[in-house]
């Protein structure tokens, strides 16, 4: 097996290039287990955590750009603020050893549809950027998943980093699992509102062939929130628009039973989850105005 | 390939490393340091707790390849002079320490805890050592431990 360490992004964009075959390795919490139990023998891997561009994030025109290699630990630590919702999803990642070594760019190449920065990056309407020798093109979120564990990245290609809006409001995350630690989802919901423009985000995780957004919610709610006026002046969820909320998020989803959970053990904890999700950001919104936050 | 990195403190240099093996194997079956324990190989049980440049991680899940030229701290490198460190004694007074399988991953994820949080709460305690699987102890005695190191360390 070949093992290379490129020192920079044109370096492993060159590599990758040459070599489309082989498996880039950052945090390696995914592609380690692979290899030590011998599931997946790459012909090479590329090296890309010395690749001291994918570890950087910046501003640029109202955007926050998130390099791939970015850990989780550093997500939580330095964009906490500015990205809570996938902060909180980043604090249910394993375990502080995993989060340490694991990163949004490996938790969007390994494309499961239960991985925790997805929900999050949907609701925040991010896009991936994805770049290689050819060039860099930018993929909304929503359109990068294509089925289990599969994405639209090419063979040539690296995912450079995803690039968002700092939260225009509150945000939530929401997980279920066997335990509070350690867990991988058996389904997740993340919602972002956005009060100045009326917008609502959602992402629904491990609950379809892949991470999705719940449009009908979205749609439902941003249409019932702007005809009350409630955007301008928050008062409580009337119960009703709290359960229809619930219910179309629920039907956007397309679970199946598997080892972590049954289908319909899915979709009620989604309906909770998805309420909850959004009366604890709206309870958000109605203490702090409609202030974004950054 | 050949590999170089320095464990705690010492160069070492290994040749015909298997370039997707673990850092865990290299310290293990290449270097001779048994203190790092396998128990799962896949992140689950933190037994292999060791620190890279200062960062606590899985010495399972680093690619051998991906510790070339670094720094590693392991369970043998926490004392000094032939004796245990502050948390190592903790351990063994508090009782910590039964079977002795999880123990090292542990004291390493506690020497970490402390060194970024001198007076961690128990919820903080917890949530550090999430990350660490212990079948004997019922971690009442190891949050005991903690406790402990954490009031001698301060
Ligand atoms: C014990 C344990 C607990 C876990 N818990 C969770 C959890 O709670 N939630 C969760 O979502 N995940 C969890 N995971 C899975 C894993 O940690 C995440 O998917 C993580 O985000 C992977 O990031 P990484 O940098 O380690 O990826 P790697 O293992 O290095 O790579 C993962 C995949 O992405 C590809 N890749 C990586 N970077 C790039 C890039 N820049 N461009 C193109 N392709 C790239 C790799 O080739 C590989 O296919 C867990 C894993 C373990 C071992
Ligand atoms: S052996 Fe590495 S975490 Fe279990
Ligand atoms: S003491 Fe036996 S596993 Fe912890």
């Amino acid at each position: 097996m070949d093992f290379h360490s490129p020192r920079t992004w044109a370096d492993a964009l060159a590599l990758k290039a040459e070599h489309p075959e082989a498996v880039p390795i950052a945090g390696g919490t995914d592609v380690m287990v692979e290899l030590n139990f011998n599931r997946h023998r790459p012909p090479a891997l590329i090296d890309i955590s010395a690749v001291p561009e994918l570890a950087q994030w910046d501003r640029a025109d109202g955007h926050l750009r998130v390099g791939a290699g970015v850990s989780y630990t550093r997500l939580v630590r330095e964009l906490g603020p500015r990205l809570p919702g996938l902060a909180m999803a980043a604090r249910t990642v394993g375990s502080p050893q995993i989060r340490n070594r694991g990163t949004v760019g490996g938790n969007l190449g390994s494309a499961s549809p239960a991985g925790d920065a997805h929900p999050p990056l949907l609701a925040g309407r991010a896009s991936v950027e994805l770049a290689s020798v050819r060039g860099t093109r930018l993929v909304p979120v929503e359109e990068f998943f294509t089925g289990p564990k599969r994405s639209v990245l090419a063979a040539d290609e690296l995912i450079s980093a995803f690039v968002v809006r700092p939260a225009p409001g509150p945000e939530q995350f929401c997980k279920v699992g066997t335990r509070n630690a350690m867990v991988i989802a058996v389904a997740s919901f993340a919602i972002s509102l956005d009060p100045e423009h009326g917008r609502v985000g959602t992402g629904i995780g491990s609950a379809a062939p892949t991470p999705r957004r719940a449009a009908g919610a979205e749609e439902l709610l941003e249409a019932e929130l702007s005809a009350a006026g409630m955007w301008e002046r928050p008062r409580p969820l009337p119960d009703g628009l709290l359960h229809r909320f619930a219910e179309l998020v629920t039907s956007a989803a397309s679970p199946i039973d598997d080892v972590r959970g049954s289908a319909a053990y899915r979709r009620h904890a989604l309906a909770i989850m998805a309420r909850r999700a959004l009366s604890w950001a709206w309870a958000d919104l109605m203490r702090n105005g409609n202030a974004p936050c950054n | 390939m050949q590999l170089r990195l320095e464990v705690n403190g010492v160069p070492y240099e290994t040749d015909d490393v298997w370039e997707g093996e673990s850092l865990l194997y290299v310290l293990r079956e290449r270097l001779g340091l048994w203190g790092s324990k396998n128990a799962c190989e896949q992140g689950e049980c933190g037994s292999c707790s060791v620190l890279l440049d200062g960062e606590l991680v899985c010495s399972c899940l680093v690619a051998a390849g991906q510790a070339q030229g670094r720094h590693v701290v392991t369970v043998e490198g926490l004392g000094r002079d032939g004796r245990m460190s502050a948390v190592q004694e903790a351990f063994l007074e508090a009782g910590a320490v039964q079977c002795g399988f999880c123990t090292p991953g542990l004291v390493v994820a506690t020497e970490d805890l402390l060194r970024h949080n001198p007076a961690p709460s128990d919820v903080e305690i917890r949530e550090a050592l999430a990350g660490n699987l212990c079948r004997c102890t019922g971690y009442e005695k190891v949050l005991d431990a903690v406790r402990a190191a954490a009031g001698t360390s301060r």
